[in-house]
């Protein structure tokens, strides 16, 4: 349930679920989501779920901070309503010039990259949330040994399709971005179409997400 | 009128970045697309207006220096908005245009957008409507995520920019109206402003800001005093709106501005009212700001003067 509702400035609401990260919190902040999504209320926006927290921003020339919070304390959560929960495979290659980071990785985990890529390979993870550059998905979570912290000087562009770690969180740079996370990787799949308006997103909040370890030859060959 | 040529602008120059906007998209931040849009709304609002648009029609925002277009086609009704220096040839006549006026302008007429004054961004309209695509109902460009007309790419030299229909009212018209800058920026407090040093906040809302050269449509980065962060310099990330003030690792602020990350992992700090957003974006590297701290209710006090006088500029066209 939502703990605490702050203004984050003047024409949004910053909805706090609390501090913990874990699907169960993180599905009830897509519940909120997809309930309000729903329910199309008037003056509203956008809405942004995260880990574990929901901005909520509208149009203040029809509405305001005070009127906002008396809709969503009043609201009630549709339990009904599921999270998306497709299984998708990620293909990755790890080839040299794919996982820029791995040298620093080891450095930083200290484990081999044979062991790293094992780790990483070896689990499912869930879909928290998207954003940050349109589609980008970030999964968690990784195998305990495999958290680091973010670069300490973020790259000016982060190549289409990298595949990055920080913490317990994995994502997919679904084009050239800035960005601070180690990349290990890079996926020759689509993860988000800028043409499609019903569904840009491959991957959304819930989904469980497979990444299949292939070589060079095979990211080559690669077509959907 | 329906056109029996075709009528379409050549752009000889394109200018640094010359994007189609419009109001921006909504509802698409949880996947990852922001607002977009043109940053100063009011200009771009009043651009369509001086020429018998639709107040919501695409225009051409650019920033620092503008394109030369070739217009080629019937009769129609253009203007600029801003703080711009400009020029219009017609035959073999060349004469310096004003901003807030309206001209007609007909085929084998050069418009040559020179450069911005003191400020980033202005609004290029016609009294006619863009032939163009537009995603998740806006034509609003977003060249980083290749979003929006124009196959979400800024205009190139020797493009063509087709016009599907155009306006049957060339009424000419203006406004007496003046781009006031400004160099204090109101914010509220930030949802992690205790993340700071009592000196840091003081640093805050006490020193002066350079607004840096790495300052886009995306963000603004500011120079001055680094700000102390005694608690944690990344925070889980969440989700950002316009205006979010986030203090980097390195204890710099950066603005989030219309083509934001939708999603960020830096403390916030402040977030700047809605009511000076249009000023903010006009703040062209190497200005000098400070921040004022403000109360809720006040900066919805002033959005509410902000929203009036906007509306009583355009009923004066």
């Amino acid at each position: 349930m939502i703990k605490n509702i702050l203004n984050l400035g003047d024409a949004a609401l910053y909805c706090d679920f609390g501090d913990d990260v874990n699907k169960e919190i993180n599905s009830t902040v897509i519940k909120y989501f997809q309930t309000l999504k729903n329910e199309k209320i008037e003056g509203i926006n956008n809405l942004t779920p995260s880990y574990n927290k929901l901005i909520i921003s509208f149009d203040l020339k029809k509405t305001n901070f005070k009127k906002m919070c008396k809709i969503i304390e009043n609201i009630s959560i549709n339990e009904k309503d599921s999270l998306s929960s497709n299984r998708i495979e990620i293909p990755v290659c790890c080839e040299e010039n794919f996982s820029l980071d791995i040298s620093r990785l080891e450095k930083k985990l200290k484990l081999g990259r044979d062991k790293i890529f094992d780790n990483f390979f070896s689990k499912e993870y869930f879909c928290y949330m998207t954003g940050f550059i349109a589609g980008m998905p970030f999964v968690g979570d990784l195998h305990n040994n495999l958290r680091a912290e973010r670069l300490e000087t973020p790259r000016v562009k982060v190549p289409k399709g990298s595949i990055g770690i920080t913490e317990q969180f994995a994502n997919v740079y679904t084009f050239e971005s800035p960005g601070g996370w180690n990349i290990i990787g890079n996926t020759p799949k689509k993860i988000f179409n800028n043409k499609k308006e019903l569904q840009p997103n491959l991957i959304n909040p819930g989904d469980i997400i497979i990444f299949k370890n292939i070589d060079l030859k095979e990211y080559n060959d690669y077509s959907e | 009128m329906t056109i029996q040529n075709e009528n379409f602008f050549k752009i000889i120059r394109a200018g640094i970045n010359t994007t189609f906007q419009d109001l921006g998209r909504k509802n698409l931040y949880h996947i990852g697309i922001p607002f977009s849009g043109a940053m100063d709304n009011r200009n771009y609002l009043i651009s369509n207006k001086l020429v018998n648009n639709n107040l919501d029609s695409p225009v051409l925002e650019f920033a620092y220096q503008g394109p030369l277009l070739k217009y080629y086609g019937d009769k129609i009704v253009i203007s600029i908005t801003g703080d711009v220096n400009f020029e219009i040839k017609k035959s073999s006549k060349t004469f310096i245009g004003n901003c807030y006026e309206s001209y007609i302008i007909e085929d084998q007429d050069e418009i040559n957008i020179l450069s911005t004054k003191k400020s980033v961004y202005g609004y290029f309209s016609v009294g006619a409507q863009f032939d163009l695509e537009f995603y998740w109902g806006s034509c609003s460009t977003n060249t980083k995520a290749k979003i929006g007309s124009n196959d979400g790419n800024k205009l190139i030299d020797g493009q063509k920019i087709k016009l599907k229909k155009t306006n049957d009212d060339l009424t000419k018209k203006n406004l007496d109206y003046i781009n006031s800058s400004i160099e204090k920026i109101r914010v509220l407090k930030g949802t992690n402003y205790d993340y700071f040093s009592e000196k840091g906040k003081k640093s805050f809302f006490e020193k002066e800001f350079l607004v840096s050269k790495l300052t886009d449509r995306m963000g603004m980065r500011l120079e001055g005093a680094t700000i102390e962060n005694i608690f944690d310099t990344n925070i889980k990330s969440e989700g950002l709106v316009k205006g979010v003030i986030q203090i980097t690792s390195d204890g710099n602020p950066i603005i989030m501005l219309s083509d934001h990350g939708t999603i960020g992992g830096y403390p916030k700090i402040g977030v700047v009212i809605s009511a000076d957003y249009d000023k903010l974006v006009q703040l062209f590297p190497g200005s000098k700001i400070k921040f004022q701290e403000i109360e809720l209710s006040d900066a919805e006090t002033l959005f509410k003067m902000y929203e009036m006088e906007t509306q009583k500029l355009i009923s004066q066209i």
